[in-house]
């Protein structure tokens, strides 16, 4: 078996410790992934893995084995920005730009959530096949990634805007 | 600061105050001011491509041939002497390369503390690193490993043992302010201020207000944590660091491990967030360390709990507010005093009563801040240290004076509001206040509030309105250099040593040389982050801006003088002078008859020279003495709280900043965002446990000390006055840490309009409005 | 961490082999096993993936559901039949943690995960019977906001964090275990033990069983049903007090109700007094309150969380109240 890293399959490491955040790092040199607290509480390592946003400090790289991974780096194909990251820079949505990469990469798994039907804490309406977008929908599902120097606001307006332009 | 050095200061100041303004830098409105082109524009960030794409490099990801990793043991005791210390199993891991405990650790210099007047002295603490066997603070570094991997490293870390022989240590804050200090001066600022005799004009005040508000230790929570890639070649040193400091750091290093100062390069371009915490500490010194003896390139990243451990936050503060007020409101007396933490190896006073020294007027004052000593790791510059838990005190003050009096608070500010520096009678260089006031209540409605605490509902959620004044000391840094090279096809480089960490500090100096030059914004590159470049100061205080500006001031002036002398006799500009002239349209031109103008191209063209390149220093900044320059806020609030549960939700933020000039409103506004979601945290969820049982902090993950998430951050609105600081380059003044002050008592103030509850504790955390 | 194996399962009866070596641990999401093995909290040295078990979420014969043990958090809260006939337990999930934690926890993991007690976390620096039995709790005279009202004992007054458990509780859940011998069924108010003198042993499940479904019986009370938490950050931050309920009435007559607290026990509580004391009540706010207070009158508070028994009290009756909404 191997993993599937933005398309190209490599083998997993030999130390099974080795977290998926590190192999990534510091084995295949994808640095856009970033470490805040390699404990789950602050969502910087944020990866895709067959579709579904989760955190690869505490995935270890074993356990990607035969999966498909997505990072930041695999979001703009040959350079060319998405237009989330477009976004992103149009609505300042990042300061200092260390928490921007695990952002991005949950916000792209969010809106595909949304998409899929999935609810929130904040979804009134359980029942209905698809939640409403509003601004407190995105932060209550945004809230696992936390930014520091504050630019919440632009993080917001950046994936409402291309929420709403995929949607007209 | 020494009693010596207040003399000093206050002499330099008297004298000032004689000295024309004109003959003063600034004392001439810049030029700028009023004619810029590129500042002022919605510029987006020149790094923004880099950040959104995973591409911007930062410490730990320098990638190395032969790299091994470290890791740290922190002694889990507060104060010891290591009795037994066994490293063998350690050492014989899998892929151990090195265990450095105190007896291998390198001989090295102190360092020198952070200091005024010392610029290459950045030391948060002065206690030996790794130099004997005593732990001095719970956290202390007591060993380090250095493996192949991460993962052998933390292992083997795992399997030294030590036993320590603990002795009593002093952890206890209410013990410790029996033994409080009483320091001669709080920065450059003499610290005991007595106008009058406050005490007992508040006895005799027809109202008053006199209460004890405490705030939490607080940590800085970078999101990128503290890591260095360092490496030893040829007996010099690189370090690739996460730094808001990088030629003071350069420095300090070469005088730590007796090299030269053109042996050690230390490079940052990127900084996952400072706010403060970034600066030099044990870490980079033992990672350093480690590599020489190792002969091996290595990384160190700390652990989360490793930053809370070795990285030194914000000291809890107490702080006594009293205010007396005659029967019209105004302040008859003005009381601020308290005690924080500051330790005798520490470099950080937390000057909380800095806002009640310049925000008002009052017929008596008596402000003094007392020193407690614990045994702990020491306490730094947090964003807006002072202020940023200063104003909560304040600023609530005001609030519970104006509700007593039945006046509205904005009204009693406006009524208190002074016509010159209150303690030094030095005149504002600009202040407009009222004015951010009176257009931030237009703006959020302020009419809409009801003075009566507790009459608004939504179902169970009680909604209130609060507002407080916000805060901050202009900065210049001295000793801040720039080069500008200029090439022969009209491009420029400016270059310097500066910290970016989400300032955006490139994307406005580019914006500012555009304009200083004549040039587009896309003919100039902004080089920074290597201490190999001209030394600019650390980024603290919300200095960077105004301190770079002023050395691009300075080499500009230089530029057009040797501009000038290459022109020669044979150019349009021949025998003008550099006051004569300006640079514009990517030329020289003289001032006075504007069609006189030639090209950087032309005139590089004809003396057959590729480029001209100049460094500079910016000028002593003796403003700073001359004239009282402050910029102040004014902060909005209008929030709910939970009748049944207590909890507290922000729904309006609105900031009216009255700062000078803003360079670039897109990254303005961020900055002030980023500093009021800095103050909800620390309104609403901010705390750093510690244990005063074992003097070890408690909740040292990013789990159990809350920082705002994105639900806790509503729309945050910012506006500001814009009008310029005749006393300052572009007429700005510092921006970065202004935002988180004056936040918490605005929320504060909110909650209680909402609730009647006054909350003189931070965090206003739901139990305390069951 | 120290040295490790990672096997990966095929089956349950693969699963239950190889964790029977000394030192081996399952892992599902890892969510929480993994940060307390780099805690140095847990010493594993062979981790058993247990991911690929069943992670089918399927109505069962009798009307009720059966959900694999491997079932993602976020997929449980997603699933249409959840959302409709057990509304609190699809918000019970979707108050926990964040989504990308949701998108990797398994269920079988969050019934086993652990206490966030900052001084069982600390095992560097501080004593806890629960991690190191016999050596103290340092909980008791410190930081405790987070800890026990209900249910602790002198040795230990760490809670259980799960927001799922809480509604599970409330729902009469059942867990089907494993092992080599057979199969058994565990009730989930009797799967979390109360911390008495062992406050270490959490669970009464077997080191040689393992979990392989949960499974949730029909419940018309659970249709009207909600989960509200209460924290000291707006999300991702852990309960201090949470209330998963159910109501149903009758002409304003409280016909059956259901209530799980969150947040102030070492186990997930089911508030079976209250229920008794509310069933065929009037359903007033008083009556709630009255309930709720019947509940926590046995209430220890420790130095740092008196406010809970208040807040639980008034978070289970604003939950209640909330519930009778029109139906009143």
């Amino acid at each position: 078996m191997a993993i599937r890293i933005n398309g190209a399959e490599v083998q997993a490491p030999g130390d099974a410790r080795v977290s998926l955040l590190d192999f990534l790092r510091e084995h295949l040199h994808l640095t856009g992934t970033k470490v805040g607290c390699n404990q789950g509480a602050c969502g910087a390592c944020t990866v895709i893995i067959d579709g579904e946003r989760v955190l690869s400090c505490l995935t270890l790289a074993a356990q990607a084995d035969g999966r498909s991974v997505t990072t930041i780096e695999g979001l703009s194909a040959d350079g060319a920005l998405n237009p989330l990251q477009v976004a992103f820079i149009e609505h300042d949505g990042f300061q200092c730009g260390y928490c921007t990469p695990g952002q991005i990469c949950a916000a792209t798994a969010m809106l595909q959530e949304i998409e899929r039907g999935m609810p929130s804490y904040v979804t009134a309406d359980l029942a209905a096949e698809r939640a409403t977008l509003t601004a407190q929908e995105i932060r209550e599902r945004m809230s696992g990634n936390l930014c520091r120097c504050g630019a919440h606001n632009g993080i917001v307006e950046a994936i409402m805007q291309v929420a709403t332009e995929r949607a007209a | 600061m020494t009693r010596v050095q207040n003399v000093v200061v206050e002499s330099v100041k008297t004298v000032l105050g004689w000295v024309p303004a004109q003959w003063l830098p600034g004392g001439t409105p810049d030029p700028l001011i009023g004619r810029s082109a590129a500042i002022g524009r919605q510029a987006s960030r020149l790094d923004g491509p880099q950040k959104v794409s995973g591409q911007a490099r930062f410490a730990a990801e320098v990638p190395m041939e032969g790299l091994s990793y470290a890791a740290f043991v922190h002694s889990p005791v507060t104060r010891a002497r290591i009795a037994r210390l066994e490293t063998q199993a350690a050492e014989a891991a899998p892929g151990v390369i090195l265990v450095m405990t105190h007896r291998n650790m390198p001989r090295i210099s102190p360092l020198a503390l952070i200091s005024i007047t010392d610029l290459s002295a950045v030391g948060n603490s002065s206690l030996p690193i790794l130099q004997d066997e005593n732990v001095r603070y719970n956290g202390q570094v007591v060993a380090v490993v250095v493996a192949e991997t991460q993962e052998q490293a933390d292992h083997a870390a795992a399997l030294i043992e030590i036993d320590y022989d603990t002795v009593p240590a002093k952890t206890h804050f209410e013990d410790a302010k029996a033994r409080a200090r009483t320091p001669a001066s709080v920065l450059i600022d003499k610290n005991h201020v007595t106008v009058g005799n406050a005490e007992r004009e508040l006895t005799q005040a027809a109202h008053r207000v006199d209460a004890v508000y405490r705030t939490p230790g607080h940590n800085h929570n970078a999101i990128e944590l503290h890591a260095v890639t360092v490496a030893w070649q040829d007996g010099s040193l690189i370090v690739h660091d996460a730094t808001q400091m990088i030629a003071p750091s350069a420095g300090a290093l070469a005088k730590v491990f007796g090299l030269k100062k053109e042996q050690v390069r230390v490079l940052s371009p990127f900084v996952g967030g400072g706010f403060g915490g970034k600066g030099l500490w044990d870490h980079q010194i033992l990672a350093i360390a480690a590599a020489r003896l190792t002969g091996r390139p290595l990384r160190l990243m700390l652990s989360r709990e490793g930053v809370y451990r070795i990285i030194g936050g914000r000291t809890p503060t107490e702080q006594r507010v009293a205010i007396g007020a005659n029967t019209e409101g105004r302040f008859t007396a003005l009381v601020h005093t308290g005690y924080s933490i500051m330790l005798p190896y520490g470099a950080c006073p937390e000057q909380y009563t800095s806002s009640a020294r310049a925000l008002y007027s009052a017929k008596s004052v008596e402000i003094v801040q007392h020193h407690v000593d614990l045994d702990i790791v020491p306490n730094t510059y947090m964003r807006a240290p002072g202020e940023s838990v200063g104003t909560f005190a304040l600023e609530s003050a005001v609030d519970e004076l104006a509700h007593q009096m039945g006046i509205d608070p904005i009204e009693l500010r406006r009524r208190n509001e002074p016509e010159r520096h209150p303690i030094s009678g030095a005149p504002f260089s600009q202040r407009a206040l009222i004015t951010a006031y009176a257009e931030g209540a237009r703006r959020f409605g302020w009419e809409h509030r009801s003075a009566e605490p507790g009459t608004r509902r939504d179902g169970e959620w009680r909604i209130g309105m609060g507002c407080a004044t916000g805060s901050f000391p202009y900065a210049r840094m001295p000793s801040t250099n720039v080069r500008i090279t200029l090439k022969r096809d009209g491009s420029a480089i400016v270059a310097c040593s500066a910290q970016e960490m989400g300032m955006g500090t490139s994307t406005v100096q580019v914006q500012h040389a555009a304009d200083r030059l004549g040039l587009p914004v896309d003919m100039i590159t902004f080089e920074m982050g290597d201490s190999s470049l001209p030394a600019s100061a650390m980024a603290g205080g919300s200095s960077q801006t105004a301190s770079i500006a002023g050395a691009i001031l300075a080499a500009t002036d230089k530029l057009t003088g040797e501009l000038l002398r290459l022109a020669g006799n044979d150019s349009p500009v021949a025998g003008l002078r550099t006051g004569d002239v300006r640079l514009t349209d990517q030329g020289v031109a003289s001032l006075e008859e504007p069609w006189r103008h030639e090209s950087y191209r032309s005139i590089l063209d004809r003396a057959q020279r590729d480029e001209v390149s100049i460094t500079a220093a910016g000028s002593a900044p003796l403003e700073m003495l001359k004239f009282a320059m402050n910029s102040s806020s004014a902060v909005f609030c209008e929030l709910r709280v939970s009748d049944v549960t207590g909890e507290v939700r922000i729904d309006r933020l609105l900031g009216s900043f009255d700062c000078g000039t803003i360079l670039n409103p897109k990254t303005a506004a961020s900055q002030f965002k980023g500093g009021m979601i800095m103050g909800i945290g620390l309104a609403l969820t901010e705390e750093t446990l510690f244990d005063e049982r074992s003097g070890r902090i408690m909740n040292a993950t990013l789990a159990d000390y809350h920082v705002p998430s994105h639900l806790d951050v509503p729309d945050i609105e910012v506006i500001w006055t814009g009008i310029p600081d005749p006393r300052s380059p572009l007429g700005a003044r510092g921006i970065g840490e202004i935002g988180i002050t004056g936040v918490a008592a605005a929320i504060a103030n909110a909650v209680f309009n909402a609730t009647g509850k006054r909350i003189r504790e931070l965090p206003i955390t739901l139990d305390k409005l069951l | 961490m120290i040295p490790l194996a990672y096997h990966r399962a095929s089956s349950a009866d693969e699963a239950i082999h190889l964790a029977g070596a000394p030192g081996a641990r399952l892992l599902g999401g890892g969510t929480n096993l993994i940060d307390l093995m780099r805690k140095g909290v847990e010493q594993v040295s062979d981790l058993v993936d247990v991911t690929a078990l069943s992670s089918s979420i399927e109505e069962s014969d009798d009307g009720g559901l059966m959900i694999g043990a491997a079932a993602r958090n976020s997929a449980v809260a997603a699933h249409p039949l959840v959302r409709s006939r057990y509304p609190l337990l699809s918000r019970a999930i979707l108050a926990g943690a964040s989504a990308q934690i949701r998108n990797m926890a398994t269920v079988g993991g969050n019934l086993m995960q652990r206490t966030r007690c900052v001084y069982f976390n600390d095992a560097a620096g501080s004593r806890c019977n629960k991690r190191a039995p016999g050596s103290g709790c340092d909980a008791r005279g410190g930081f405790n906001r987070y800890h026990a009202i209900l249910g602790a004992s002198p040795h230990c007054v760490a809670t259980n964090p799960s927001d799922m458990s809480v509604a599970l509780a409330a729902l009469d859940a059942r867990i089907h275990v494993s092992s080599a011998s057979g199969t058994r069924i565990i009730a989930l108010g009797d799967f979390h033990r109360l911390p008495g003198e062992r406050p270490d042993i959490e669970t009464v499940l077997e080191p040689s069983e393992i979990i392989t479904a949960i499974e949730i019986p029909p419940s018309a009370v659970a249709a009207n049903s909600t989960y509200r938490k209460v924290r000291d950050r707006a999300s991702y931050a852990f309960a201090l007090v949470s209330v998963a309920a159910g109501l149903t009435l009758r002409d304003g007559v409280v016909e059956d109700v259901r209530i799980g607290f969150g947040g102030v026990a070492p186990k997930p509580w089911r508030a079976l007094r209250a229920e008794a004391a509310l069933r065929g009540q009037p359903a007033t706010e008083s009556a709630f309150m009255a309930a709720a207070a019947t509940e926590l009158a046995d209430a220890v508070p420790l130095s740092g969380n008196g406010f809970k028994i208040d807040l639980a009290q008034r978070t289970l009756a604003a939950v209640l109240t909330e519930l009778s909404g029109d139906r009143r």
